[in-house]
């Protein structure tokens, strides 16, 4: 059950073969018995899961049909949920309870999903590794001594290791993208907008956007449909018709042109991670897909704009965290200034000190034309980089990262670090929808394929990468358990 | 040396929405601490601003009102701050591209003569939070139900030359915004705050002197105190020789005085940049419109108006259209009469008489202006006397009758103008006074000019105040110059 993907669960409820109950049952308890080792989750809400499966049982069982009802899913604790602790990764708000739900949970809630628990992360979604998270890093299922990938490394890990089917993950740089490609798992990017961010903690929010990662491109269209649209309670979200993601699925992809960017084929580009790309490209040729290079003259320019326009959002979303009215704060305050100086010393990790100070720099009096304003002046060249290719081309194709999977601790340098997400972080200063599904191995580590489309193709992305998994089974591949334990 | 002084002024207006700027809390005052405060206004991780397109009308008819420019994109701005009752960290306000762009604001002058004070912009912003210093024992309590409440910044160019003028501006502002119902103005409950940019500078010269801000000065009085206050600090510091340092001041209403709050090297650099959470807001022609069809008249306007078409002079029709309550009832007084002369003396004299005397404001006058225009109707119709009219105005004040007419009958008030019964009412006074007759007519024209008002008394008298006093000091003449 546990290697099943969402569509199948679905129908195993539905013809009986399994209640509700037991599966959140069975899934409860191997993440007991496994999760030690991997600590995908921060939080695991055995009595509120075992609840809702009885409810969605019982509804079932009243005639109940909506889709989603009794399905698990785990839940990246960036995501607000009323009465259950948000952590976000951090000793800041180990002890912060929501008052309400983020929107996506409701809706989720609302259609009988199950929530298994809360999953780790990179501190305020601030990494490339789960390694920042105040909870303890994140193992890579496939292979203990990786990293997931962050910052969504508990979600991705979680639906890896076969401890949920599917998970809500968030993508400000490639948060979703890099770790599900590290984890040998599907996971999408939405177009900024598509998602409420409501009840989503905000890391920069011009770029943060929250997704589905499950185990094949027809799951994530399940739960895209689940918890797309307009939020009135979110100024950013568009008021768009949600189409339906599964009717596209099944388009057959004869005619397809793929750009491949050239850019993202250069110096630093894995060799093993190429040669899978390239071997999945074949099979899209064998699919009908017309393939051609095309360009993207800024990308260089990508990774340094992010590193100015995210750390400044950061600087000041994460002012609230004064240990004023929620969160950490310090024994003994002797003043104000003490109180504020402590709390957040003690209270955020080193990474999410880092940006902070970075973008408290980059708009400082004086500073704020030279980096802000220039980065936002680059943000809108590499947006019509994407707008000029798609005028070429359907979809862009290339890795999801550079490499599959660094070692726990290898990258001690912050830089080399951000550089992991030289191939997804355009995407959301873009703003644009990018989906990451399994292309092969590197040994026993998984490696990514991106593909991206215009403003709201994530229809078009679904069907891409869902003839994609009809043709290969990459995805259906799982870590073995003896890895697990 | 002669100085002059210079001032702008930057005045926060609480706008009169229902709930808060970027949330549906509600903005009502005086509510227990913390009651008002939603996770939004909290500011919990997570929460999102919506912009309250009540917030936008109100300023776009502010600027509509002042003839300003209405830009088509406007910009929400993150001002970034540490302070424990600015929950965020940052406030919500605009900068580069606020909502309402250049306009004037027509002022009046003590000698009633008009002045245009030009404003630089106004923007959109949300209120912070309240500090409480008092009862926590050294610590400080924070009340939260005002943060996120609307504001409107008015900021204006330094065209200000003495505090008379800044109290007046303030005053034309109070006026606009009560008028277009954009803000209570209620200046004690806070919605109305001004900061005062403060300089003075050599008659003559042309580049201004080095300014102080003094913050937060909430009442007409204290503004006018305040920046006279600070323009004697300043001459007295310069003309020993010193220098005026840039900074913010507090004015201490109890001490009336200003003392240094933080110079400009203790500044914050707030990091303005635009708020990632709200869209620019758009504002098309047909917006604009809607909104400029919405507007009533406006104070300079119907000064305008009284003074021109009404025939009231500079200073009546200053005073009636200061505010849109005692316009309104003027108007609705005029209406009734029909006499906007009698109507202005009716309204500045004895009803604000009244309404001072017990501290009421106009709207809840206990005398209509249905009943007042009754009332001057009456006089005019020549029904009573203007002794007798007073007594009908004390009477519907006390709520001893509920019209003019009723009293006026009621207290048999109604002017006696049948000629027969005066001339007794003279007959009989003249029979009773033999002595002051013969005075009378042994005294000179001049002489007896003086004399007749002891006769005119003794009539009214008899009247008890109804005879028409014009009959009765011609029949009374007559008859005492016959023998």
């Amino acid at each position: 059950m546990h290697q099943m993907t969402l569509t199948e669960l679905a129908k195993g409820i539905k013809a009986g073969d399994f209640s509700s109950r037991e599966l959140t049952t069975s899934l409860l308890d191997r993440i007991e018995r496994l999760d030690g080792d991997i600590n995908s989750f921060i939080t695991v809400t055995r009595d509120q899961a075992l609840a809702a499966a009885d409810a969605a049982d019982q509804a079932r069982a009243r005639g109940d049909d909506r889709p989603l009802a009794g399905l698990p899913l785990a839940i990246k604790d960036i995501f607000c949920t009323r009465g259950i602790r948000t952590s976000c990764g951090s000793k800041m708000l180990d002890n912060f309870q929501a008052p309400y739900s983020a929107t996506v949970v409701e809706k989720l809630e609302a259609a009988g999903m199950v929530s298994l628990g809360k999953t780790n992360m990179d501190e305020f979604a601030m990494g490339s590794s789960n390694e920042s998270s105040y909870y303890g890093p994140v193992k890579n299922p496939w292979d203990l001594s990786a990293v997931p990938g962050g910052s969504s490394g508990g979600s991705a890990a979680a639906v890896a290791a076969g401890f949920a089917p599917a998970a809500l993950g968030t993508d400000t740089g490639g948060s979703i993208r890099q770790p599900a490609a590290f984890c040998g798992i599907t996971g999408l990017k939405p177009t900024y907008g598509r998602v409420s961010r409501y009840g989503m903690v905000a890391f920069a929010s011009s770029l943060d956007q929250g997704g589905p990662m499950a185990r094949s491109a027809a799951d994530c269209a399940l739960l895209l449909g689940a918890i797309a649209g307009h939020d009135l309670r979110d100024s950013t979200s568009v008021a768009r018709v949600v189409p339906d993601y599964l009717a596209e699925l099944d388009t057959p992809l004869a005619g397809l042109k793929i750009g491949l960017p050239k850019e993202y084929f250069g110096d630093g580009l894995d060799d093993e991670v190429e040669g899978a790309i390239r071997e999945a490209i074949g099979t899209f040729e064998s699919l009908g897909a017309k393939v051609c290079e095309v360009s993207l003259p800024h990308t260089h320019l990508a990774v340094p704009a992010y590193y100015v326009i995210a750390p400044a959002e950061a600087s000041s979303n994460l002012s609230r965290y004064d240990g004023v009215r929620f969160g950490h704060r310090c024994d003994n305050p002797v003043d104000l200034e003490d109180l504020y100086k402590r709390s957040r010393a003690e209270g955020f990790g080193d990474e999410v000190k880092r940006r902070i100070l970075i973008g408290t720099h980059t708009l400082s009096e004086g500073f704020f034309d030279a980096y802000y304003r220039k980065a936002q002046q680059v943000r809108r060249l590499i947006r019509q980089d994407f707008l000029d290719a798609f005028e070429e081309v359907d979809v862009l194709m290339g890795p999801a990262a550079p490499t599959p999977a660094f070692d726990l601790g290898a990258k001690k340098d912050p830089v080399s670090m951000y550089l992991q997400d030289i191939y997804t972080i355009a995407i959301n200063l873009a703003g644009i929808p990018g989906i990451s599904v399994p292309a092969g191995f590197a040994g026993k580590r998984p490696i990514g394929l991106q593909i991206l489309g215009q403003h709201f193709a994530e229809g078009q992305l679904l069907n891409v990468a869902h003839q994609f998994q009809q043709a290969t089974d990459w995805h259906r591949r799982h870590p073995s358990d003896q890895e697990t334990t | 040396m002669q100085w002059e002084t210079v001032i702008g002024l930057e005045v926060h207006v609480q706008l009169a929405t229902q709930s808060k700027i970027f949330s549906g809390a509600s903005t009502a005052f005086g509510a227990e601490p913390n009651t008002q405060a939603c996770a939004i206004d909290l500011g919990l991780p997570g929460v999102l601003p919506v912009l309250n397109e009540g917030a936008v009308a109100m300023a776009v008819q502010f600027g509509l009102a002042i003839n300003a420019e209405i830009p088509e994109t406007s910009l929400f701005e993150r001002k970034n701050y540490f302070y424990p009752d600015l929950p965020k960290g940052y406030q919500t306000s605009q900068m580069a591209q606020p909502i309402v762009g250049k306009g004037e604001v027509e002022i009046l002058l003590d000698d009633d003569s008009r002045k245009r004070v030009r404003i630089h912009h106004a923007h959109l912003e949300e209120d912070a939070g309240k500090s409480l210093h008092e009862d926590f024992h050294g610590m400080t309590g924070v009340d939260l139900n005002r943060a996120g409440t609307p504001l409107l910044e008015i900021v204006s160019e330094p065209d200000m030359r003495s505090a008379r003028e800044a109290v007046a501006y303030i005053r034309a502002l109070h006026a606009i915004v009560t008028y277009l119902g954009i803000s209570d103005g209620n200046m004690a409950e806070g919605s109305m705050r001004c900061d005062v940019n403060v300089s003075v500078r050599p008659k003559g010269q042309e580049t201004f002197g080095t300014r102080a801000e003094i913050k937060n000065v909430n009442s007409f009085r204290f503004v006018e105190r305040a920046i006279e206050f600070e323009v004697e600090r300043q001459i007295e510091l310069l003309e020993d020789g010193g220098k005026v340092v840039q900074e913010t001041r507090l004015y201490d209403p109890d001490l009336d005085e200003t003392r240094s709050m933080r110079t400009k090297e203790e500044a914050n650099d707030y990091r303005y940049f635009p708020c990632p959470d709200l869209l620019p807001v758009m504002l098309d022609e047909a917006y604009i419109e809607h909104q400029r069809a919405t507007l009533p008249e406006l104070p300079s306007e119907k000064r305008d108006r009284f003074e021109n078409t009404l025939g009231l002079s500079a200073y009546d029709a200053g005073v009636l259209s200061s505010t849109r309550p005692m316009a309104e009832y003027f108007e609705a007084v005029l209406a009734v009469c029909g006499d906007a002369k009698q109507a202005a003396n009716w309204v500045q004299g004895e009803l604000s008489a009244h309404l001072n005397r017990e501290n009421i404001d106009i709207g809840n006058s206990p005398v209509t202006p249905e009943q007042l225009g009754e009332l001057i109707s009456r006089v005019l119709d020549d029904t009573i006397n203007g002794k007798a009219a007073k007594q009908v105005f004390a009477a519907l004040w006390n709520n001893e009758g509920t019209s003019a007419d009723e009293i006026i009958d009621a207290r048999g008030l109604k002017q006696v103008t049948d000629t027969g019964a005066i001339e007794a009412m003279i007959d009989q006074v003249i029979a009773e006074s033999p002595v002051q007759v013969a005075q009378y007519r042994e005294a000179d024209e001049a002489k007896r000019g003086k004399m007749i008002g002891y006769f005119v008394g003794q009539v009214m008298k008899a009247s008890r105040g109804t005879a028409n006093p014009q009959q009765v000091n011609g029949l009374l003449k007559q008859k005492l110059d016959q023998a």
